[in-house]
């Protein structure tokens, strides 16, 4: 008897996230960082780890560099383990043929091996672009008593919306009968939350018929999906109603970024710890004429200016007379005095120079690329403009 | 040159009552994350010492659960990293009595073996009650340029430090760098400079004198370990000129807290980035100043609920300040609870205090009020 696990976690971190714009385009989107300490993927790997969930692979692809830097050993969400813990995988090169990952499916269909080694009854497929907390133990369980072939986790969403995500039909019983993706005439409310457990030989099999398709996209959501649906496999839905936030735009992450300093019960949940790699930084000092509301506030920032409605990360300065304004700072950024940043998301290490001004808008957020210097007295708007 | 580190993680715990009460001096809080130990442990790792023996004496659960194995320091290793050297009780001599060592070198006595069987050629002491931030290649180079024996760390002193220090020992220095006579304080001259307790020693040469000592029935370290070799011209020293703080009383830690709202305190200690000072990771969210929030001239850690006011003080990771309420010139450890509308000025809080609504509770700057770890006020 061989040690084996009975479920492994598949974490889909290969994605681009282009509407991100600059923010992703030296990173992957769950990279991105979130909350002022955080990186997108953190709440993933958390709920893998809280769940009790110790094997996670992630499928890199998209500028994998700091991702793999990031993750590591999985050290500091616990999941640096002899047996299982966090292992990146990357595309590789094999004796009969190499290939990128050509779609959601196609990366799992070349990770089986990797699966195969834990011997698992049963696959969790994730993808790192959501902000949410999500006990996957209670979903392994509910598709277990369902004897499901395959468990997809669903939240309602306002019916304006549906047509942005896998809308799905399901019958009294909570069996699936309908999927769409992207419908433009949604006919109901309960979305994808793009999180699946899979009976492995079930996957397994769908996956290599999918992989000879030459025709398919090799996609979980356009091709796996509707292929178990129209075969009959029993598909059922999982209810899920806590926070769950798609951060794939600039408008919904500053947005999820803001419902932090509404419910600080996201992050502040001691029985739902989120973890993420630390850098070490000294505590935050307050200065002298500081104002803060509302706000949110790492290790290592210096505030002497008025922080309103705000996430700053670690290090971030704001001088005297400076004003930053429902706005989310990643760390390292300084704004100097007399500074104006509001509605806006400072992507690291940028420079607002003295009385220069960031001003985005509710339905147009601006964006300050990693290291960008907006010179003393200069209107960012404008100095984009005439790049 | 190869260097192991020991740290002393009980000695003074005497000067710091209120403190240490339940826990050791390396254990005590400081500077709103850390405890005492990381100093040490940091300056340690920063310098790239990978191996380091702590030597614990009593109370030394709280210490163990902040070091855990060493991880948050990089310190967890197959080869080296963190041993922890409880202490050597001779339980079958002695009629049976369990005796504790109670000086410094019964204490090394009792790790002969952990220094006798490390590959280093140097073995560096710390003790927990100097707070600083040092490049320690500076002092392994002197010592190794000096040839001598042990090399310490010396550090100038005003007249108001020198007697504020406690049982401290001092030193003269000779023109050569070597030192030429040690003293305590309150003894002797007032010109010398502090000895603070990082002293670096050629391994063989520590293991020689330690034997030839015990086996005279030697007691004191500093007696009949350090000032013979100074006598025999073996000591030599490196004067630091950076911040160092020591912790000799609950005033001095209170003055020594304060200290860090001056900016080039902090920059000293906490804004060199290639020698962060390393701290156990607590995985808090970042610290939230609700609406109606006022804060001025503080030092407040991660994982912190700020409502009410705050002014001249050091919060540590996970305080709640309560609307209402109106906090200043305080140190208050992590996770206590200040209730609504209480008033607090020069006090101490040790961790896990509540202050209930509308307390008041008032120190003064050179008796600042203490409250116990866990107090319900």
């Amino acid at each position: 008897m061989f040690r084996k696990k009975e479920c492994v976690a598949m974490l889909l971190a290969g994605g681009q996230g282009s509407r991100l714009m600059s923010l992703t385009s030296k990173t992957a989107k769950p990279a991105v960082g979130f909350g002022g300490k955080y990186r997108i993927i953190d709440f993933t790997l958390s709920n893998c780890v809280n769940s009790g969930f110790d094997t996670v692979g992630v499928l890199t692809q998209y500028q994998p560099l700091f991702l793999n830097d990031y993750i590591g050993s999985g050290l500091p969400w616990d999941l640096d383990r002899e047996f299982g813990g966090v292992k990146i995988l990357p595309p590789y090169q094999g004796k009969k043929r190499a290939d990128w990952y050509r779609g959601t499916a196609n990366a799992i269909y070349q990770n089986m091996e990797f699966i195969e080694g834990y011997d698992p009854e049963y696959v969790l497929i994730l993808s790192g672009d959501h902000i949410y907390k999500m006990d996957y133990s209670k979903m392994l369980e509910y598709h277990k008593e369902k004897g499901a072939d395959c468990t997809i986790a669903v939240i309602d969403v306002p019916l304006s919306e549906a047509s942005r995500f896998g809308i799905m039909s399901v019958d009294e019983s909570g069996r699936i009968y309908k999927f769409t993706e992207k419908p433009k005439q949604p006919d109901s409310t309960k979305a994808s939350m793009g999180i699946y457990i899979f009976s492995k030989d079930k996957l397994f099999r769908y996956l290599t018929a999918d992989a000879a398709d030459k025709g398919s996209s090799n996609d979980f959501g356009k091709n796996i999906i509707p292929a178990m649906l129209k075969n009959g496999e029993k598909m059922i839905a999982y209810p899920f109603s806590g926070y769950w936030k798609d951060v794939g735009t600039l408008g919904s992450l500053w947005e999820a970024n803001m419902d932090l300093l509404s419910d600080p019960s996201i992050l502040g949940d001691e029985s739902w710890r989120i973890y993420t790699r630390h850098s070490p930084s000294a505590p935050q000092f307050i200065g002298e004429g500081a104002i803060l509301e509302n706000s949110s506030v790492t290790e290592g920032c210096e505030i002497y200016g008025r922080v309103e409605n705000s996430v700053l990360g670690a290090g971030v300065k704001v001088m005297r007379g400076a004003l930053v304004k429902d706005s989310v700072l990643f760390s390292g950024v300084f704004v100097d005095e007399g500074a104006r940043v509001s509605r806006a998301i400072v992507d690291s290490d940028a420079h607002i120079g003295e009385n220069s001004t960031v001003e985005g808008e509710r339905d147009n957020i601006a964006v300050v690329e990693s290291g960008f210097r907006v010179e003393v007295g200069k209107n960012f708007q404008d100095l984009r403009e005439e790049r | 040159m190869t260097v192991a580190g020991l740290v002393f993680s009980n000695v003074y715990d005497g000067a710091l009552p209120e403190l240490t009460a339940r826990r050791t001096m390396a254990a005590v809080p400081f500077g709103g994350r850390y405890r005492l130990f990381d100093f040490a442990l940091s300056n340690m790792v920063n310098s790239g010492i990978s191996r380091v023996g702590v030597i614990t004496h009593n109370n030394y659960h709280s210490l163990l659960g902040h070091i855990g194995n060493g991880k948050d320091w990089d310190m967890s290793r197959r080869s080296g990293g963190i041993k922890i050297l409880p202490p050597l009780v001779r339980a079958y001599e002695n009629g049976g009595a369990n005796i504790l060592p109670t000086t410094r070198l019964e204490a090394l006595e009792g790790v002969i073996g952990f220094i006798a069987s490390s590959a280093e050629e140097n073995i560096l002491f710390s003790d927990c009650d100097t707070v600083c931030n040092i490049d320690l290649r500076e002092l392994f180079e002197a010592h190794r340029r000096s040839g001598a024996g042990a090399t310490v760390l010396i550090k100038k002193m005003t007249i108001k430090e020198r007697l504020g220090s406690g049982q401290r020992y001092f030193c003269e220095v000779g023109e050569d760098g070597f030192l030429t006579d040690v003293y305590a304080a309150g003894r002797g001259s007032f010109s010398g400079d502090l000895l603070t307790d990082i002293i670096i020693f050629k391994k063989d040469y520590l293991l020689s004198e330690l034997s030839r000592a015990i086996s005279h029935g030697g007691r004191d370290f500093y007696r009949d370990v350090l000032a013979v070799s100074v006598e025999n011209g073996q000591v030599f020293s490196h004067r630091f000129e950076g911040t160092l703080m020591r912790i000799s009383s609950l005033e001095d830690y209170f003055d020594h807290s304060m200290s860090l709202l001056e900016k080039e305190v902090r920059d000293s200690l906490f804004c060199n980035l290639s020698r962060p000072i390393l701290t156990k990771v607590r995985n808090s969210p970042p610290t939230v100043y609700k609406e109606g929030s006022s804060v001025k001239n503080s030092y407040i850690a991660d994982g912190c609920t700020i409502e009410g006011s705050v002014e001249n003080s050091i919060i540590f990771r996970g305080v709640k300040i309560s609307r209402g309420a109106s906090v200043r010139n305080c140190v208050i450890m992590q996770d206590s609870v200040i209730g609504r509308n209480a008033e607090l000025c020069y006090a101490i809080s040790d961790k896990d205090v509540a202050v209930r609504d509308g307390r008041k509770l008032f120190g003064y700057k050179s008796v600042p009020l203490f409250m116990p770890k866990g107090a319900n006020i």
